[in-house]
């Protein structure tokens, strides 16, 4: 569906190592960092042919709103308002003046330009320490015009990637759920758009319901639940080329599928006389091996960054809990101990945390702790919350919302939110309809 | 100018006690509702039952996050069972379903969980295993898209569904 994409990079001046402005994401960020992104400038004639190829005036300010409002997004930045600059584009491109940006306390700046070269959109940028007056890094990339939109993401990884000492998550996709219809006969369709919410796409018609979409962090592959032929099973889908197939033939419903970390294994539950056991599938020997084996509902499996563990979630104990095992079953540990009922947990792609769902005196809530169950934080709290996921960088989550209904039942929504791992900057992200099951991608490019 | 004011302030007082009162009155209503139909947290109205034969009801309801059948439940199946010894030729889905407050994939496991529930009951009165499929909708079909305890215990279901 979507082409592979060829980036071209290649670094302009050696990027030098020497500390110059950080910004720590470790904690709440009060006081986002001021900066300034000098929109991309352009010749006249380039400008020209953009505008014919790809039906925008200016393809230079397009690409620099991107990255403003990534890094707006992101909390940690505060992009200053481009009315208050006073060098021109092309100028400042060159050589910044150093005073007119301090002027209007701008702490970094991003300049650059973009030329019509070959057919291809060729972009140049910059981003200098303002106080310093030092450049802290430059780099160009090449590539067709239609992935402008990539671009934008690209300059805006490598800046948080240079300001942070952390990978961005800028140039990534969600794939979700789509809603649509009254809440006792909903209609749900597979969707994905970029991580900024443009480029959306459904990719199934909605003609049987579909649950759970999760992306195969090594490639662009997602696995979910379709009830296709009533049959409620797990799926694998390539959205490249829109081909499905179902995973392994399992005699009842299989669920809450995900990935190993190196996309060779699809972890699963599989449902059978109203006990619930996690699986695996190898996909390329389609080997399955049964990994728990209780007559408890055991579900919701994730494994660590590593392939070495599986959190999931069980209620053996009585209650729905978080619990920790070896990949093959072993040593298997509870590690959720506080009030409430636990569910949906995530390995972090950092290996440190795991994300949560926890449903507490009528309220749920997205947390994490500590993979030993230590140190739980409940970051926000609301009516109906859960399925978090986490952002590449492990920094942010996204997960979905649902409202309370009134008294004659009317008023449903389900929407997408993400939160700082900090339980700071909290925002909605906006879909063309209402939204469920997020999953986020991988970096497309590295 | 003051006769303005006090009027004004009775005003006020009146829209409060009308709110309150609304307020009130509501919530009576609401309690006698849930007290007719619901033992313990378990539906036992018939607002959404439908009948499969004279006297058959098709659904079973559950508690919070159980699967355990009630007294009234086993004699709901009981009569399916007598019913669908009655007409061999009818095969049967048994539909499970958990209510919205709960997480998704759970909620598919427990509604797996509940329709097993009635399908163990209906073998012991003879239902041949054969005949009965099981299928679990978690939270996706409820029938009452309430936010309230007495919706949520309607949600909690398994519905016998013919198959044929």
């Amino acid at each position: 569906m979507t082409k592979k994409i060829l980036i071209l990079l290649f670094i302009l001046i050696p990027i030098k190592a020497n500390a110059l402005i950080q910004v720590d994401i470790t904690r709440g960020n009060l006081n986002p960092l001021p900066l300034a992104v000098s929109p991309l400038s352009i010749d006249e004639d380039s400008r020209k042919s953009f505008e014919k190829i790809l039906k925008k005036e200016n393809i230079g300010s397009e690409i620099s709103n991107i990255v403003e409002n990534n890094l707006r997004t992101s909390g940690l930045f505060n992009p200053l308002d481009k009315k208050a600059f006073l060098q021109a584009p092309d100028i400042a491109n060159l050589k910044p003046r150093f005073e007119d940006w301090n002027l209007i306390k701008a702490q970094a700046l991003i300049t650059g330009k973009v030329n019509y070269v070959d057919d291809k959109l060729r972009v140049e940028f910059r981003l200098w320490d303002v106080l310093a007056a030092k450049e802290m890094m430059a780099l160009a990339f090449t590539t067709v015009p239609n992935n402008w939109r990539r671009v934008g993401h690209i300059i805006s990884d490598k800046v948080y990637e240079r300001l942070t000492g952390e990978k961005g998550y800028f140039d990534t996709r969600i794939i979700y759920v789509s809603e649509e219809g009254p809440k006792t006969q909903r209609i749900k369709k597979l969707a994905i758009m970029d991580q900024d919410g443009a480029n959306n796409k459904f990719l199934t018609l909605g003609n049987e319901l579909v649950l759970t979409p999760r992306f195969n962090p090594a490639s662009q592959m997602v696995t979910y639940l379709s009830y296709f032929k009533n049959m409620p099973r797990v799926y694998l889908l390539d959205i490249e080329t829109g081909t499905q197939e179902v995973v392994g033939d399992f005699p009842g419903m299989t669920f809450a599928p995900r990935f190993s970390p190196d996309g060779k294994k699809i972890i699963m539950s599989f449902a059978k006389d109203g006990k619930s056991d996690i699986y695996t599938m190898d996909l390329e020997n389609r080997i399955v091996e049964k990994i728990t084996n209780h007559p408890s509902i055991d579900t919701s499996p994730s494994y660590s960054p590593d392939g070495k563990y599986i959190t999931f979630n069980s209620d053996r104990s009585g209650y729905q809990q978080i619990y920790v095992m070896k990949n093959d079953g072993s040593n298997v540990k509870r590690i959720s101990f506080g009030n409430g009922l636990y569910g949906t947990p995530v390995w972090s792609p950092r290996g440190d945390l795991i994300a949560f769902t926890k449903l507490h005196k009528g309220k749920f809530y997205i947390g994490v702790m500590r993979t030993d169950g230590s140190g739980e934080r409940l970051l926000t709290e609301n009516y109906y919350q859960e399925a978090p996921s986490w952002s590449p960088n492990g920094r942010v989550l996204i997960f979905y919302r649902e409202t309370k209904t009134n008294a004659k039942g009317e008023g449903f929504s389900a929407k997408l939110w993400s939160i700082d791992l900090t339980g700071y900057n909290e925002r909605q992200i906006e879909t063309p309809t209402d939204a469920s099951d997020p999953s986020w991608s991988s970096l497309l490019s590295n | 100018m003051r006769l303005n004011k006090i009027f004004k302030n009775t005003l006020l007082l009146l829209t409060a006690c009308l709110v309150l009162s609304a307020c009130a009155t509501k919530k009576e209503v609401a309690t006698t509702d849930i007290k007719g139909q619901m033992q313990g947290d378990v539906y036992t109205g018939t607002d959404t039952v439908e009948y499969l034969a004279d006297g058959v009801p098709d659904r079973v309801f559950f508690a919070t996050n159980e699967s355990i059948l009630t007294t009234a439940s086993r004699e709901t199946l009981r009569a399916q069972a007598a019913w669908l010894r009655k007409n061999p030729n009818i095969n049967v889905v048994l539909e499970g379903h958990a209510d919205e407050r709960g997480t998704r994939e759970y909620n598919l496991a427990l509604g797996e969980r509940r329709a097993n529930a009635a399908k163990d009951y209906l073998m012991t009165y003879g239902i041949s295993s054969d005949r009965i499929t099981v299928l679990s909708y978690g939270k996706e079909r409820p029938v009452d898209s309430g936010s309230n305890p007495l919706a949520w215990s309607k949600n909690r279901r398994s519905v016998t569904v013919k198959a044929n």
